[in-house]
């Protein structure tokens, strides 16, 4: 083998596979790296750090642990020969259909029937990463753009932009309103976009809010539509977390919104749901998109190729869904969990001197310690959420990581640990708080 | 009204492609034994039936794998919480393990090389936008598999040149070839990234030589680029030659940690070995670790659902099972084979000598009216509407010689099989027959009374089959 073949330069990869929009080098990862190397155990390892970045939801499991001891049939199939074998070899993109009815069903539940939704226009994706991902591919071209309000889950710099190319261009929201969605900053947004000749071709909302943990109220979600409709582009309604409003009267869906417009315009709309947070069950990777524009539903379900659900798993969610006693019970009790938890935050929260946002749905606060900050600035914010990393030991999430523009912001999640765990979490923030306070008396009496 | 995106508005999809008429027609007529006797009968679907009893049997005595149960306890809620784009551990082990068995043990996988993607669509399509993005090509050797337009294409902006394969010499790939398509991509002002092969091959159901393999890995060495080697039906060789991995060839030619051995990647999937297309299980292998970094993160637009991980991870990693199911499945599909290729022969047709996969590459060059691709899409129709048998024609596959078609043999029982055989057989004497009677008086009418049918369906909307087709 002794001929020496000249090698050209290696052969690159593609500008996508080595740039960074996937996201995952920025500092924030320092939070749970520091977790990983020392994670928070009640027996093993009691002074970890507690994981409160994870937005999950971990309070109703019983109640689906419950559902399979009594129905052995979803998990299994049956014995007939054909219940397996139909199941393995089913793979058409247009999703079970008894799976796409009670997805249907079930989201017509959690808004308490104010919204009907039809199966046929239910397109199943792999989670509502796909999900986003997918609509981005369809509404915008590369160098084109989503309008979205801060601050927003961090995921979204990866998911709308990475493969897709398009631009996220942000409708700056502040606490001056509770961070709410104004007219202003809508024209602001999009004519910043214009200024930078980059085409606007949605907004993308998420209702209920991840990080602020609110619902977007009824009039702003008429401005939004009205909006998008004055500028001719899509409206993109992330409802991951529909079914963790703690009151189910707070929460106004954008379908209910195109209903009482008899869907005046609704083709310009589009929903984004999944199972990972309401539900708990980010593992199996089960999303949906719903739209009112055909050619959308139809695309979308030929791009679903890329990202289809397990039909196994189809076929145990088709089963738990369609049992309409089992929801209606699921539903309210996790709401009622989750007030609860957030009661119990809220208040230990505000024992030890801390404020956070009105929040009324979600798995996590929107915590503001903007009064602790040395700096205002997001240096000062990171120099902040350092120490309660590596002091408090807390992975909890900065704000300037969900693009928000005002520092000392964090969001802290409370539905993916015990209740005790919270109540340590709780404490250590307590005695935190309270040594800072001591040593600035030492310093203002010396 | 709002405008969509030049993707959502093209057709790269390639649904609108007459192949997928035939998926409509067949639903329109199903084939069944008792209630539809005259129904067309499903030979497009390159699915594989014919295990299924043993993977019931093991679910039946392992009811903790579909229980989310390990040892009795219950794990649902860590299976329900785990989405971590690196995979289950224990699902990996196995898999790799299992890509390992099929090659006969002669290579070895590590599971920190491979990535889990929903389905071998999503692997194809994760591996593009990896290697390559607009402007770029890869080379593919045609006939192909009608999906890879959509896959490989369509979101990614990436072009296929085919690499022209004859039937002179079976249709295997040569070095001219090669080179000429290579050079075609240059005129198309297009960059080449890479080969893309299937091997064993879809639609050929052939195993890829040794020769052809090593001249692979001296092409892509000689112009510095990638190799991807969709190895999807690696688990269906039933007979000689066996199926060698290109994995094989690089360790055999000592190609272990050199430039060349970063560049090669390999595709698999669990739809066609273990008949599960509905589970969506597919893996990237590759040796490059930026390619493994960012096809893993790019894996959280397709991850495999956990619960579907964690009961494949139990039934692969008991090898007692795994070294029976192997040898089941080679014997029946041997088996099935040899009805197809003795059924086609006693119609006096011809195919493509192979060696696995699901279905068989049918010459029927001799019943087409002239060598040309309107001759074979007629040929088709016929076949399609009067024989009632849905089979796919070559031209849906980029084979540049009219007269081939893909014929499936492993997803309908062996009854169905025969009687599909006895159709062909009568119409290839039927048109033998009425082909010398009416050779010179081939009516204009005729053809004028079929296709109206076929305009309208051209122009219909959706089709409602997933890729089903492969």
């Amino acid at each position: 083998m002794g001929l020496e073949i000249e090698q050209p330069s290696a052969v690159q990869l593609s500008k996508i596979a080595v740039s960074e929009t996937h996201g995952e080098d920025s500092p924030y990862f320092a939070g749970w790296k520091a977790y990983d190397e020392n994670p928070y155990d009640e027996l093993k390892n009691p002074s970890g750090v507690i994981q409160m970045g994870l937005a999950e939801n971990q309070v109703s499991f019983d109640l689906l642990e419950g559902y399979l001891e009594k129905h052995s049939e979803a998990s299994s199939w049956g014995k007939g020969a054909s219940g397996f074998r139909e199941n393995a070899l089913f793979q058409d993109y247009h999703g079970l259909q008894s799976f796409r009815k009670a997805m249907a069903s079930f989201m017509e539940q959690i808004r308490e029937g104010r919204a009907k939704f039809d199966p046929e226009r239910v397109v199943l994706t792999a989670g509502a990463t796909a999900a986003n991902e997918l609509l981005t591919f369809i509404l915008a071209d590369p160098g084109e753009a989503l309008l979205v309000p801060t601050p927003y889950y961090p995921g979204f710099d990866r998911d709308l932009r990475w493969r897709t190319g398009v631009k996220i261009v942000p409708i700056h929201c502040d606490s001056s309103n509770n961070f709410q969605i104004t007219p202003q900053a809508l024209e602001a947004a999009y004519n910043d976009a214009e200024a930078r000749n980059i085409k606007v071709r949605g907004v993308l909302i998420t209702n209920p809010s991840n990080p602020l943990g609110a619902t977007i109220q009824r009039s702003v979600l008429e401005e939004i539509l009205d909006f998008a409709t004055r500028k001719n582009i899509h409206l993109v309604s992330d409802e991951i977390y529909s079914g963790s409003v703690f009151s189910s009267s707070e929460f106004v869906s954008i379908s209910e919104v195109l209903e009482a417009r008899q869907y005046k315009e609704s083709e310009r709309v589009h929903l984004v749901y999944s199972l990972s947070k309401d539900l708990g069950l980010p593992g199996f990777r089960v999303g949906t998109i719903y739209s009112y524009n055909d050619k959308v539903v139809t695309t979308a379900r030929r791009m679903s190729s890329f990202t289809l659900i397990s039909s196994q798993t189809q076929h145990l969610l088709a089963s738990m869904l369609s049992d309409k006693e089992f929801t209606e019970n699921y539903i309210k009790t996790n709401r009622e969990r989750l007030r609860k938890r957030y009661q119990m935050i809220i208040e230990g929260l505000r024992s030890a001197g801390i404020e956070c946002l009105k929040g009324n749905a979600g798995l996590f606060c929107w915590m503001n310690l903007s009064p602790l900050l040395e700096k205002p600035t997001r240096e000062g914010e990171l120099a902040l959420w350092s120490s309660i990393v590596h002091e408090v030991k807390l992975n909890i999430s900065p704000g300037s990581s969900c693009h928000c523009s005002e520092p000392g912001w964090f969001r802290v999640c409370f539905a993916n640990m015990s209740e005790q765990t919270l109540n340590v979490a709780l404490k250590r923030i307590h005695n935190f708080m309270e040594q800072r306070d001591r040593d600035r008396n030492i310093i203002s009496s010396q | 009204m709002t405008l969509l995106s030049t993707k959502a508005t093209c057709n790269t999809h390639g649904q609108d492609s007459s192949y997928f008429l035939g998926w409509e027609e067949y639903e329109k007529n199903p084939y069944d034994e008792v209630l539809n006797p005259n129904g067309i009968i499903q030979m497009g679907l390159a699915e594989n039936q014919l295990c299924f009893d043993l993977l019931e049997s093991w679910l039946a005595k392992n009811p903790d794998a579909a229980g989310f149960k390990r040892d009795g306890n219950s794990i649902f809620r860590e299976l329900a919480l785990f989405q971590d784009y690196h995979g289950l551990p224990a699902f990996k082990k196995a898999l790799v393990e299992f890509m390992a068995e099929i090659g006969g043990n002669k290579v070895t996988f590590d599971t920190s090389h491979i990535v889990l993607t929903a389905g071998s669509t999503s692997a194809n399509e994760t591996l593009m936008f990896c290697l390559a993005e607009a402007g770029d090509a890869f080379l593919l050797p045609v006939p192909y598999y009608p999906g890879f337009d959509r896959d490989l294409k369509w979101r990614t902006g990436v072009e296929i040149v085919p690499i022209h394969c004859a039937s002179s010499n079976g249709f295997q790939i040569t070095a001219a070839a090669l080179e000429e398509a290579y050079q075609e991509a240059h005129k198309r002002n297009l960059r080449v990234k890479g080969v893309l092969v299937t091997n064993p091959s879809n639609p050929l159901g052939t195993t890829m030589s040794r020769g052809e393999l090593n001249l692979l890995i001296s092409f892509i060495t000689a112009k510095g680029i990638h190799l991807i080697s969709d190895e999807i039906y690696s688990g269906t060789v039933f007979s000689s030659p066996g199926f060698v991995s290109v994995m094989e060839i690089l360790k055999d030619r000592k190609c272990d940690n050199t430039e060349v051995w970063n560049r090669v990647h390999i595709v698999y999937s669990l739809s066609k070995d273990l008949g599960l297309p509905g589970f969506r299980v597919g893996a990237i292998y590759s040796n490059d670790k930026i390619v493994v970094e960012a096809a893993t993160k790019m894996s959280s637009f397709g991850l495999v659902s956990s619960q579907t991980q964690y009961l494949l991870a139990a039934l692969l990693s008991d090898k007692k099972f795994t070294k029976n199911y192997i040898s089941e499945n080679h014997k029946r599909l041997k088996q099935r084979q040899k009805m197809l290729v003795a059924g086609l022969q006693k119609a006096g047709i011809g195919c493509l000598k192979s060696n696995a996969a699901l279905f068989c590459w049918v010459d029927m060059r001799q019943l087409l009216h002239s060598n040309t691709f309107d001759a074979e899409m007629e040929l088709w129709k016929k076949i399609v509407y009067d024989v009632r048998l849905n089979i796919s024609p070559g031209s849906s596959c980029h084979c540049t010689e009219p007269g081939w078609f893909r014929v499936c043999f492993a997803n309908m029982s062996e009854d169905t099989l025969n009687i599909a055989m006895q159709r062909l057989k009568t119409f290839v004497l039927d048109s033998t027959v009425n082909g010398r009677n009416q050779n010179n008086h081939h009516s204009p009418k005729n053809s004028k009374r079929r296709s109206p049918k076929w305009v309208f369906r051209l122009s219909s909307p959706d089709r409602n089959r997933e890729s089903d087709e492969r």
